[in-house]
C-alpha cells in the first residue's frame, strides 16, 4: 500500500482526509475498517443516517427503518473514536427521514451514548422541517418546480401533509462545523453535503468534493465486494480525488467507482446538488494502487440560485392484509372470477354505512404478477403456486380490519366453476391471518423551491454535552 | 440472437427518487456493450411500450465509460410516489423484467 498521507504545507492544505463510516447508520460496519480509517488522521468522519428509498412512512409517521439497538452501536463506536481522534464526526438525514421527531429520536440516543461513555463536546443540531406558511407562499410567487414525473404541488397538499422537510445543502453543515462542532447531527440533508461542506469551505474544487461525497455516502458500496456496511476513505487533493475501501480485503477500481457514481441517478453524467451542477463527462477514473482509485475532471458549475428540495408525507389511511398460498390447479385458473365474486360478496355484506368511497380492497397475486403486473410477459403460464396478498386501505383502521376479514373469508370459501377443494381454497400460514398495519402514507411533496438564505430554513442549535 | 439478460453483467432497477424508476444495463465486454447499442433495439418507442408509457418520459442514457446504458422512466406502480397506496415494489428494484427477455441480433 503506497502512503496516501501527504504532509501538509506551511499554512496550506495539500489534501484533506474524510472517513465515510458506511452508507446508512444502523446497517453496521466493521470497526476495524473505522481503525483504519482514522489511523489515517482524517479531518472528517461522517455517516449517513437516511433516504427517501423505504418510502413516505418514515417521513409521515416520524418513526425510523432501523432499530434504536443498531443506531446505538454504530453511533457508539464512531463517536467514542472521533472524540479520541478530535475529529468532527457528521451525521445527516438523521432517522431516516430527517424530520423533527426522527431527529430527536437519534439526538436522544447521542446523549445517552455520550452519558454512558462519560464523552463531552460541543453538539450542533440541524433542523430540517420547513414551515408550512413559509412553503405556501413560495407556491404563490411561483418559486415551486415539480421534480420530473411528479404531480403539481397544492395549497391542499401542502396543508394535508403531515410534515415537510428540505434537504439541506453544504451551507448549513459549514457554517456548524465553522462555529466549532465537535458532532454535527442534521436532520434532512443531501446526502453529499455531509462530506463536501468542510472540503469546500476550506476552498477545495466544488465539483470534486459533490463527486468524491456522492461516491461515499453508500460507505464501501462502490467497492468490490461491495459493502454498504462498511467504511471508505475519500482524499481530496488540488485537482484531483482517491477513493479507497478501508477493509483490506476490498478494491476500489476505476469500473466500480464509475459505476456507483450513477448508481440510483436518473442522469449518469450529471449530479445535481442545491449549489450548483456536477458533470461528469470529462472525468476520468484511474487506478493507482491495489485498492485506490483516482478521480479528476467532475466540473462544477454554479445554480444561479439556491433550491431546495422539499419532501412531505401525507397519511392517506390504515391498511390490513393478509396472505395466503393456493397449490389447487382449478383456483389458480379461476383467480379472476374469484376475486369479482369476492368483491360483490364483500359488497352485499358491508354494512350501509360503509360507503365505497371509504376503502379500497386489491388482491395481489404473488407467482402470477405481483411485481410487474399487466407489464409481466409470462403471466400467461400457469403457475403451481401462487402467493395471495388480500389488501385493504380504509379511512379508519377499524374499517380496513372489517372489510378484509369479509374479504378472506369470502375468499377461503368461494364458489366457482368446477371446484373439487370445498374446504377452502387458501393455506394460511398464520394464525391470527389477518394484519392490521397501521397508518399508510404517501410523499405529499417532493419540489424544488427557490431560496435566498438556507441558513434561516435550517436553524442550527449549540449545546455542550 | 442472444436475451439482454445472457449479454449483461449487470441489469438492474431501482428508484431515482420517489417517482422514477432508473434501470442499469451494464457489460463486462465492450463488445457486447457496442452489440446491445447498435442493435437499435433500446429505443424509447420499444421500451415505452413494453412499460406502457409515452415514448417522450422514456430516457435513455449511454455512459461508454462504464459500458452501461441507463434507462429512465416514470414509476408504473406507486404512481402517487414510492410506497403510496398498492404499490408493487417500493424501492424499485424489480422492474427490469420485462427488459430481460428482448432479443438483441
Amino acid at each position: 500500500m503506497i502512503n496516501l498521507v501527504k504532509k501538509s504545507g506551511e499554512g496550506h492544505m495539500e489534501e484533506m482526509r474524510i472517513v465515510a463510516l458506511n452508507g446508512n447508520l444502523g446497517y453496521g460496519y466493521d470497526v476495524q475498517s473505522l481503525e483504519a480509517g482514522l489511523s489515517l488522521k482524517p479531518q472528517l468522519l461522517g455517516g449517513d443516517a437516511g433516504s427517501t428509498d423505504a418510502g413516505p412512512y418514515y417521513l409521515g409517521s416520524g418513526t425510523a427503518l432501523v432499530k434504536r439497538e443498531q443506531v446505538h452501536r454504530d453511533l457508539s463506536n464512531a463517536l467514542i473514536r472521533a472524540r479520541a481522534a478530535k475529529i468532527p464526526f457528521v451525521i445527516g438525514s438523521a432517522g431516516m427521514a430527517g424530520g423533527e421527531p426522527n431527529l430527536q429520536w437519534v439526538k436522544r440516543i447521542l446523549i445517552d451514548i455520550a452519558r454512558e461513555e462519560g464523552l463531552h463536546f460541543k453538539l450542533a443540531t440541524i433542523h430540517a422541517e420547513i414551515d408550512k406558511a413559509e412553503i405556501c407562499k413560495a407556491l404563490r410567487n411561483g418559486s415551486i418546480t415539480p421534480m420530473d414525473d411528479v404531480p403539481e404541488l397544492t395549497q391542499d397538499s401542502v396543508m394535508q401533509s403531515e410534515r415537510i422537510v428540505g434537504q439541506m445543502g453544504t451551507q448549513p453543515f459549514a457554517n456548524a462545523l465553522a462555529a466549532g462542532a465537535d458532532v454535527v447531527l442534521a436532520g434532512r440533508s443531501c446526502d453529499t453535503a455531509i462530506y463536501a461542506a468542510l472540503p469546500i469551505a476550506r476552498g477545495y474544487d466544488p465539483g470534486l468534493a459533490l463527486h468524491m461525497a456522492k461516491i461515499m455516502e453508500c460507505g464501501a458500496q462502490c467497492a468490490i465486494p461491495l459493502a454498504p456496511n462498511d467504511s471508505l476513505l475519500g482524499v481530496i487533493r488540488q485537482d484531483h480525488f482517491l477513493i479507497r475501501p478501508l477493509a483490506q480485503h476490498r478494491i476500489c477500481t476505476p469500473d466500480s467507482v464509475a459505476a456507483h457514481t450513477m448508481y440510483e441517478q436518473g442522469d449518469p453524467l450529471v449530479i445535481y446538488e442545491p449549489e450548483g451542477r456536477v458533470d461528469l463527462d470529462q472525468a476520468e477514473f484511474e487506478q493507482i494502487d491495489r485498492q485506490t482509485v483516482r478521480v479528476s475532471g467532475s466540473r462544477f458549475t454554479a445554480a444561479p440560485r439556491l433550491r431546495i428540495k422539499l419532501e412531505g408525507a401525507r397519511r392517506i389511511g390504515y391498511r390490513a392484509f393478509t396472505i395466503a398460498g393456493v397449490r389447487d390447479a382449478s383456483v389458480i385458473r379461476n383467480l379472476d372470477v374469484i376475486e369479482s365474486t369476492v368483491r360483490g360478496a364483500v359488497r352485499r355484506n358491508l354494512s350501509v354505512a360503509v360507503k365505497d368511497a371509504d376503502f379500497r380492497l386489491e388482491f395481489t397475486y404473488y407467482g402470477r404478477d405481483a411485481v410487474l403486473g399487466e407489464l409481466e410477459p409470462d403471466r400467461h403460464i400457469p403457475p403451481r403456486e401462487v402467493g395471495v396478498l388480500i389488501e385493504v386501505i380504509a379511512n379508519d383502521q377499524l374499517t380496513a380490519s372489517y372489510v378484509l376479514s369479509l374479504a378472506r373469508s369470502s375468499f377461503l370459501h368461494c364458489p366457482f366453476e368446477g371446484r373439487k377443494t370445498t374446504a377452502g381454497n387458501l393455506a394460511f400460514p398464520f394464525s391470527p391471518s389477518d394484519i392490521e398495519a397501521g397508518q399508510v402514507f404517501e410523499f405529499s411533496a417532493y419540489h424544488l423551491m427557490d431560496v435566498d438564505d438556507a441558513a434561516s430554513l435550517f436553524p442550527i442549535e449549540y449545546e455542550e454535552v | 440472437m442472444a436475451t439482454l439478460e445472457s449479454l449483461a453483467d449487470v441489469l438492474r432497477s431501482k428508484n431515482a427518487g420517489p417517482f422514477q424508476i432508473t434501470i442499469d444495463i451494464m457489460f463486462e465486454k465492450n463488445d457486447d456493450y457496442r452489440r446491445v447499442l447498435e442493435a437499435g433495439v433500446l429505443t424509447s418507442e420499444r421500451i415505452a411500450r413494453l412499460y406502457k408509457v409515452v415514448p417522450e418520459k422514456v430516457r435513455i442514457i449511454p455512459f461508454d465509460r462504464v459500458r452501461a446504458i441507463k434507462i429512465t422512466l416514470p414509476r408504473r406502480w406507486g404512481t402517487r410516489g414510492s410506497g403510496s397506496g398498492f404499490d408493487r415494489d417500493v424501492y424499485g428494484a424489480q422492474q427490469h423484467g420485462p427488459l430481460c427477455g428482448l432479443e438483441i441480433p
